[in-house]
């Protein structure tokens, strides 16, 4: 079944609440930017951070920026300079993803009904894909942020389909 | 008087801000403690002098709540200020935090502005 929320909708929230939470916990400017961008394969990496939602309708929700711009938030939000991804970097992006993915899963709550959050996972790292169970689609929103790019994404699909015999599209050969 | 503060959330990146704001503030602030979870919160509470707790909700091991219905069955607690710091924005948990003798909360993301009037307010007996 299709969510009850239409990615116009999604997006309309992951614009309200990521645009909340840079103006009030960075000071940081940023702007949204037409769908079809998608944030890079930097060479010093990407940082990325996946929440997942849990009730009558499963998923996550993941933000994505590139090393650099993980340092510059993360210096935001601790008043702290960081000029590589370390711990202080890992927890500060996975709290700015609690923070947008768990508003987000608050406004829609009128039409999605209550949902849990699992705690966030960070994962820093090159040259790596993410990838959901059996395809489903995401509602991608990007922004630019001191001129790199910040991703926001959101996967939802209703639990009784996942207790359907789902496997991965793909099968290994032997 | 001083406020000993202990703050009770999983995440190191609130404790951090939360530590920030609070040697920030022109209120009164002494020992600032921290904990990331209730039960780590219990053993501050039984070893250290506490006078306010700011506290998330979502927490794994021992919740927000939780922990905030342990203090008020405690009577040596029970009048402890307590100021839920939260992602969560469901009435009904706020409402059921309020219930449970919570003194105010503050909904993340917040300015250091809104926590320090919650913090001057719930030490001068202001309402949530």
């Amino acid at each position: 079944m299709e969510s009850p929320l239409t990615p116009a909708e999604i997006t309309n929230l992951i614009t309200v609440e990521t645009e909340k939470v840079f103006s009030t916990m960075l000071g940081l400017p940023i702007d949204l930017r037409p769908a079809a961008e998608e944030a890079g394969n930097e060479d010093s990496g990407r940082v990325i951070a996946f929440v997942g939602f849990a009730g009558e309708w499963s998923g996550s929700g993941s933000i994505q920026c590139s090393a650099k711009l993980a340092c510059c938030i993360s210096a935001k939000l601790l008043l702290m300079d960081f000029d590589r991804v370390n711990e202080d970097v890992l927890d500060a992006i996975g709290e700015i993803a609690n923070m947008i993915i768990g508003n987000f899963k608050d406004d829609a709550a009128y039409k999605l009904g209550p949902l849990g959050l699992s705690t966030p996972t960070v994962i820093h790292g090159t040259n790596f894909q993410a990838r959901n169970w059996n395809g489903q689609s995401w509602t991608t929103v990007p922004f630019t942020c001191e001129g790199e790019i910040f991703e926001v994404k959101i996967s939802l699909v209703q639990t009784n389909a996942l207790r359907e015999p789902l496997r991965p599209a793909v099968m290994l050969g032997s | 008087m001083a406020l000993d503060v202990l703050i009770v959330d999983d995440s190191a990146a609130i404790r951090k801000i939360l530590l920030r704001v609070l040697t920030q503030t022109d209120l009164a602030i002494g020992d600032v403690m921290e904990a990331s979870d209730g039960l780590e919160a219990l053993k501050t509470l039984e070893s250290r002098k506490v006078s306010l707790i700011l506290s998330d909700i979502n927490m794994p091991n021992m919740d927000g709540l939780q922990l905030l219905a342990s203090v008020r069955a405690r009577p040596e607690w029970n009048s402890m200020p307590v100021i839920m710091i939260t992602t969560e924005g469901s009435q009904a948990k706020v409402m059921e935090a309020v219930q449970m003798g919570a003194q105010g909360y503050v909904r993340k993301p917040f300015t250091a502005e809104q926590i320090k009037e919650k913090i001057s307010s719930c030490v001068n007996g202001g309402a949530k």
